[in-house]
């Protein structure tokens, strides 16, 4: 179906030729890069697509999904949400139970896979909340690499557990202190790092971002989760979903989500960015509702930048979505109007997160909690009759000492 | 395209069968008012191509002197305009040092390419580096700088092989910038032994004069590089001497001069035998 928008570029016939073969969805992406790193990246780009069409990769990363990871991850009727909301049926991604209790673990297993078979002996990564952090140094561990992880001193200073657990597991977690100590200096470390050990360093981007292939090969090693929810939910219902709702930092999760659904035009997709203590004020993470494009960390994309193009600081209560971009696909789905992007609040999602935990007895990511704060919306959207589905990214259990200081209590 | 300064500076360094020195500096850094001085006085004091950084919020590529300096241009408000207006000040007292400008891509596309291109030339800028942008991202930008007369240079790299190289060397012109080390700015040290066959090789690739940079710090190994290469590019030491100057709390522009003119001296004897003061 090849359908306009009521503003912006042409929907395109096929979203699965996209990125073209310069990177680019629409006029996002790329590999805005330094000249040290062009070699590698296309090194990258070869030996992905090499794994992409070898059955035995695939075989080999499928049977760590089932065996290690666990997968499928349920798909369960969250019953009682449904219930407050009063529309559409709510059905939940349970992505929460997972190894190490997020989605990141499968883009890790991807790509530690990846890296092996490039035969690079020492991996690097980024974090922002630790979830990112902690899922590389557990393959890290699983296949005996050492493991260097980049963290904001800031966000080691708010994720103390998880900076141990990523010790427990072997890694080395080097606080980044330049800049505004956080996920995005943290990344920038991590290029300067790997721009310097260029001959055995894997780079382990943890989501939807960065330069090409990146944005692609994240996507495609999460689309497991749309590709399970597609099967689940013809099983339970018989038919496809109306809505897809997933949280949006980088937008790994909800990139795995809606991309095996991006032909289906009949079901709608839902991102929420987070809007801190507000979009209309400074303290806010929504790259696309409150940002412009700009080039962060390799590829073109909506960006949260002063008027002269300095980088700003986002700011959320999660720490996993405070970035101020996002995966230049979003910025693309955005563009052409085949994706939703709403925003939550740090109250809203605080909220939510209290809300899950009392009527479902699940304690969410205060990330994928943002999602659950749009729910709202999302079921009057799609009416009483409809079926929504949203992604629980994450276990919250890494979030009690935060919810609690917000709560005002001491634990 | 006019690339007359870039080109009238590099004959004339042939000429005098000697490799050119380029001091590379931060706008703004450590204010407005003390950069200008510093530009004012890097000819003087023996710079034959002023490099000027326009400060970023994330620049990637930079080791920890020169991200230390955008900080602190940044700090005390240091623009891309603002960069403009050093470099117009510049050239009230100079005309014949070419200035490159030094930074990263958003700046630049925030600007608008044709607006960065038309200001910068009218400032009397001759050529840009943009370090997060490859030649695959560079058309339309390229585009832009040769309509208002401006050299886009170009890097190459450790990791550049032959077939890489002839990516690189399209559509640059006034020098090609050999980066050294794999790596940040002012980490690792340059090798002049390691490094005379890529500048060769540079240098056949592009029929262009070939500016070594990333990872020269001291006079001794400029004067190695300057054996070899056509133009010695030194910036996080002088960098790093606007720092401890600002924290002893010294003549920032005495101390930063004086260290530019150690290191020109070292490049200008390195072909003559002398030895370096």
């Amino acid at each position: 179906m090849n359908t306009t928008t009521n503003s912006g570029p042409i929907r395109p016939n096929d979203y699965s030729a996209y990125p073209d073969a310069d990177g680019r969805f629409g006029a996002f992406g790329g590999r805005y890069v330094p000249e040290t790193l062009m070699p590698l990246v296309y090194q990258l780009d070869a030996a992905y697509r090499a794994a992409k069409a070898d059955e035995g990769f695939q075989a080999e990363l499928g049977g760590f999904l089932q065996h290690y990871v666990g997968r499928p991850s349920p798909l369960y009727f969250a019953e009682r949400l449904t219930k407050h909301y009063g529309g559409a049926k709510i059905y939940l991604k349970r992505e929460e139970l997972n190894h190490t209790g997020s989605h990141k673990i499968n883009n890790c297993m991807g790509q530690i896979l990846l890296a092996m078979r490039m035969g690079k002996t020492r991996i690097i990564a980024e974090t922002g909340a630790g979830q990112h952090g902690v899922a590389t140094a557990t393959v890290c561990a699983r296949f005996g690499l050492p493991c260097v992880v980049y963290m904001g001193a800031v966000d080691v200073e708010r994720q103390k557990p998880n900076v141990f657990r990523m010790n427990l597991l072997g890694a080395e977690v080097r606080p980044v202190t330049s800049g505004s100590a956080t996920l995005k200096d943290a990344t920038n470390e991590a290029l300067r790092d790997w721009v310097t050990n260029v001959h055995d360093t894997y780079y382990l981007i943890g989501s939807v971002v960065g330069m090409h292939p990146y944005p692609e090969m994240v996507r495609d090693f999460q689309s497991v989760i749309g590709h399970e929810v597609r099967q689940q939910v013809l099983e339970a219902e018989g038919r496809l979903p109306n809505a897809l709702i997933a949280c949006v930092g980088g937008g790994s999760n909800a990139m795995g989500l809606f991309h095996p659904f991006l032909a289906d035009e009949g079901v709608r997709l839902y991102g929420v960015e987070a809007a801190g203590e507000g979009v209309g004020t400074n303290r806010h993470a929504a790259a696309i509702n409150g940002g412009r494009p700009g080039v962060l960390h390799g590829s073109l994309s909506y960006l949260l930048q002063d008027q002269e193009g300095q980088v700003t600081e986002a700011h959320s209560i999660s720490a996993g979505l405070d970035y101020p971009g996002i995966g230049p696909e979003h910025s693309w789905l955005h563009d052409v109007g085949r994706a939703t992007y709403l925003t939550a609040t740090d109250r809203d999602s605080l909220d939510a997160f209290k809300l899950c935990a009392e009527l479902e007895g699940i304690l969410p990511a205060i990330e994928s909690a943002h999602a659950l704060a749009r729910l709202d919306q999302v079921t009057k959207d799609v009416g009483k009759d409809g079926i929504v589905v949203l992604n629980l990214s994450g276990r919250g259990d890494k979030d009690v000492a935060t919810v609690a200081a917000h709560l005002g209590m001491d634990i | 395209m006019t690339t007359a300064r870039i080109d009238a500076r590099f004959a004339a360094l042939k000429a005098e069968g000697r490799a050119g020195f380029v001091a590379y500096v931060m706008a703004g850094d450590p204010d407005a008012a003390t950069a200008a001085k510093i530009l004012a006085g890097l000819p003087a004091a023996g710079a034959d191509l002023i490099e000027v950084g326009f400060p970023f919020s994330d620049p990637m590529a930079e080791g920890p002197p020169i991200q230390r300096a955008a900080q602190r241009a940044l700090a005390k408000g240091m623009t891309l305009a603002g960069t403009l207006d050093l470099v117009r000040g510049f050239r009230t007292g100079d005309t014949t040092t070419p200035i490159i400008l030094m930074g990263y891509m958003n700046l630049v596309i925030s600007r608008g390419f044709e607006a960065f291109a038309r200001d910068a030339a009218q400032a009397g800028v001759d050529g840009l580096i943009v370090v997060d942008c490859p030649p695959e991202e560079a058309g339309p930008m390229a585009d832009a700088l040769d309509a208002a007369g401006l050299s886009l240079i170009r890097l190459a790299t450790p990791t550049s092989d032959d077939d890489r190289l002839q990516t690189i060397v399209r559509r640059t012109s006034g020098f090609v910038y050999y980066v050294s080390v794999a790596g940040v700015t002012g980490v690792k040290e340059a090798d002049a032994g390691e490094v005379a066959p890529h500048v060769e090789r540079v240098r056949n690739a592009s029929g262009l004069p070939v500016a070594v940079g990333f990872g020269i710090r001291t006079p001794q190994r400029a004067a190695e590089v300057a054996r070899v290469a056509d133009a010695v590019v030194v910036g996080s030491a002088l960098v790093d001497e606007i720092a401890e100057a600002v924290e002893m709390n010294e003549d920032v522009t005495k101390r930063v001069l004086s260290k530019a003119n150690s290191l020109a001296k070292a490049v200008r004897a390195a072909r003559t035998g002398q030895t370096a003061v």
